[in-house]
């Protein structure tokens, strides 16, 4: 029963990783339909940011909490530019396009990105400094869960609140929902839909930073590659969840982690990633749109 | 949302593919077919004819650079030998042939190697190469020694008792690695982990069979992992779940490192002993703290070993430029035979390939003898593990 309990907290934390990622994935596509492959480099890219910001604090000597928080929001802030810039350079232009060049746009825009941090920075794996600090009233349920695994959870949860009363509840929102109705018929009734696709991206863009400085802090380590393989699997996460679905995206990540863990726990991890996606295909088949995903009908 | 109404296009693609046909082009060197080496100028002191050394390998085509070192290794070897007065006064001559690296030229080159009468055989370069041709080297009685054939069936097979190297075989990482948890460590679960990669499961292979005969130890748990993935706390539980006291893992320091910092953060202190894919400063910067107290195997460092310096130092000094690929295992090849031939006075089969298994003998490698399979004793790997951020040779 331990040993259970450890593996759905196990899966529950990657989950948790896949979730901070798959939200912004979700939140583009049901917006734009938009596959944005380089939502996995902007987490990177965010991690990084993180990286140097806090170096230089610990430098400086500030305290733990203070480098925190301001390696964050710079990892935000600038992630946010860079999700902003990529819509404005890779998408916009190809906004009348056939889907299909969009796509390949931002397949191109991932492998620019991940170039152009290995050549920038290094192609070496880098250590990541524990920004979060191990919570005194954890200690006792240390092998259970971690600090930082407890922040994951909870972030991921407040994110996905965040961003269900941003899209159900706010103005921006219903702009939103009405530009990923119609985006002919938004504009006609005075919608800035170009104002609603950055806004869109920039909030994306700032849940992947967030998910890049939490997890690089949770592993440890990092390299230009990680956006690649933890962006491949939260938009499996995504699709699986139903893409375009807020709470999908979590309830997928959540899944993808757990049917991961304890098939690695109880069967075996040399076939972890196989039997991941034949759950995938599975559930695909059964319910073609993801676990919460609408079958949209069609409008005319 | 824009709807598409049904515009079905139907795309046929036709492509022709153009069979391209590659003549195999066979590359023979005639170069250097036949070159004997510093041919006693002065006074031919007595009649008795040189000892002939072949050497073996690749000396064109793109695995050259592998071969050529050991070609200047026999040189170098040869040259001073020669200067003082060559074995019992007799001068040795080298033989150099080519084989490309490839196994059906190999039998080419071993032929006319036993058709030139050598006595004595350096190389051949590459595994596949030298396994080809030992077979005929082993019919005719000539011992045989590789500077670089790692192939552990080469020696542990039985087949070929006319063959010895002076590196360590594929294995050794894992035979050292089991013996370090069983009799140093006093380990008696061990769990096996690799990352699915040739290099990582070839030894996690290697070392899961080693455990298996051994009655020390027993496998607790063989997994692969997923390398790159995001986390493995799954296997980590999985670790902890099978009770294993020690872990021996297969593969590169990005997953090691993240294993380790996982398992010493849920407060297992388990033992962790890896290969030389782990042995790598990277490892100790990214998993900090974490990486105090791992194992890892990596090569026995040579280099401060005063042959070494000094083969090292005749090599720019006659080539202008550093030695290349195996060349120091080359160097220790070529004296060691020599040397068997000196001690036992002989050069017939027997006699040189018990002097190679009994005599030691000095080297850039070290003191060396030969074990009854052909490897080399004393020349390999070694254990270290990280003590205050350092890796550091544990003897």
């Amino acid at each position: 029963m331990e040993y259970f309990l450890e593996l759905f907290l196990g899966g529950l934390t990657r989950g948790s990783i896949y979730a901070l990622i798959a939200l912004g994935y979700t939140m583009v596509y049901g917006i734009i339909e938009l596959i944005n492959f380089a939502h996995g480099e902007i987490y990177m890219i965010g991690a990084f940011t993180a990286l140097i910001v806090s170096g230089v604090l610990t430098l400086l000597g500030w305290n733990a909490l203070a480098i925190i928080v301001i390696a964050s929001i710079v990892a935000v802030i600038y992630s946010a530019a860079y999700g902003y810039t990529i819509e404005k350079i890779a998408y916009k232009p190809l906004r009348n396009a056939p889907r299909l060049s969009a796509l390949i746009s931002a397949i191109g825009m991932s492998l620019f990105l991940q170039n152009y941090v290995l050549l920038a920075q290094t192609s070496d794996f880098l250590p990541f400094p524990e920004l979060i600090p191990e919570f005194g009233f954890l200690e006792p349920y240390s092998n259970f869960i971690r600090s930082s695994e407890l922040v994951i959870f909870a972030v991921t949860a407040a994110v996905m609140l965040g961003l269900t009363f941003l899209i159900k509840f706010t103005r921006i929102g219903k702009a939103m929902r009405a530009t990923a109705q119609d985006k002919m018929m938004a504009s006609l009734v005075g919608i800035d839909v170009n104002r609603v696709i950055s806004v869109t991206f920039i909030v994306g863009s700032a849940t992947a930073a967030i998910g890049g400085v939490l997890i690089a802090s949770h592993i440890g380590q990092l390299n230009y590659y990680i956006g690649f393989i933890a962006g491949i699997k939260a938009f499996v996460a995504a699709v699986l969840g139903g893409i375009g679905s807020i709470p999908g995206a979590v309830l997928g990540s959540l899944v993808l982690g757990w049917t991961e863990s304890f098939f690695t726990g109880y069967v075996s991890s040399d076939y972890e990633d196989v039997f991941a996606f034949l759950f995938l295909v599975l559930i695909l088949i059964f319910r073609p749109a993801g676990i919460l995903g609408r079958s949209e009908t069609e409008k005319v | 949302m824009q709807i598409h109404h049904s515009r079905k296009k139907h795309f046929t693609a036709w492509i022709l593919v153009l069979a391209m046909v590659l003549a195999g082009s066979v590359l023979m060197s005639c170069g250097e077919a036949e070159k004997p080496a510093e041919t006693a100028k002065e006074a031919p002191a007595k009649a008795t004819e040189p000892i002939r050394m072949g050497v073996a390998g690749p000396h064109s085509g793109d695995l050259a650079s592998y071969g050529i070192p050991t070609v200047k290794a026999a040189e170098l070897v040869v040259e001073q030998r020669n200067a003082s007065g060559g074995i019992a006064g007799r001068k040795i001559e080298l033989v150099v042939e080519d084989d490309v690296c490839k196994p059906e030229i190999a039998t080419n080159t071993a032929t006319k190697l036993v058709a030139d009468e050598v006595d004595v055989v350096l190389g051949h370069i590459c595994s596949g190469a030298t396994k080809a041709a030992l077979g005929i080297y082993k019919e005719s009685k000539i011992p045989v020694m590789s500077p670089s054939a790692t192939n552990p069936g080469l020696t542990q097979s039985g087949d070929y008792p006319n063959f010895f190297r002076t590196i360590a075989s594929d294995d050794a990482q894992a035979r050292l690695e089991v013996d370090f948890a069983l009799a140093k460590l006093n380990l008696k679960k061990i769990a096996v982990l690799h990352d699915k990669g040739d290099y990582g499961k070839g030894l996690a292979e290697f070392a899961k069979s080693f455990l298996e005969q051994d009655a020390r130890g027993e496998v607790v748990l063989y997994e692969g992992i997923t390398p790159g993935a995001v986390d493995y706390s799954a296997v980590v539980q999985k670790i902890k779940n099978s009770g294993a006291d020690g872990v021996i893992f297969g593969g590169y320091h990005p997953e090691a490192s993240k294993i380790v910092t996982a398992m010493r953060k849920k407060g297992m202190d388990t033992f962790f002993i890896s290969d030389d894919g782990v042995k790598d400063d990277t490892f100790i910067k990214v998993a900090k703290e974490y990486a105090e107290g791992v194992y890892a195997t990596g090569p026995v460092d040579t280099t401060q070993n005063p042959m070494a310096v000094e083969a090292i130092e005749r090599h720019r000094k006659k080539y202008g430029e550093d030695p290349g690929a195996f060349f120091l295992n080359a160097y220790a090849a070529a004296v060691a035979l020599l040397n068997a031939i000196e001690k036992s006075n002989a050069t017939d089969f027997d006699s040189v390939t018990n002097a190679l298994r009994t005599e030691f003998v000095g080297t850039p490698l070290g003191i060396l003898r030969f074990d009854e399979r052909g490897d080399a004793i004393g020349v390999g790997f070694a254990m270290y593990q990280v003590q205050k951020g350092q890796y550091v040779e544990i003897k």
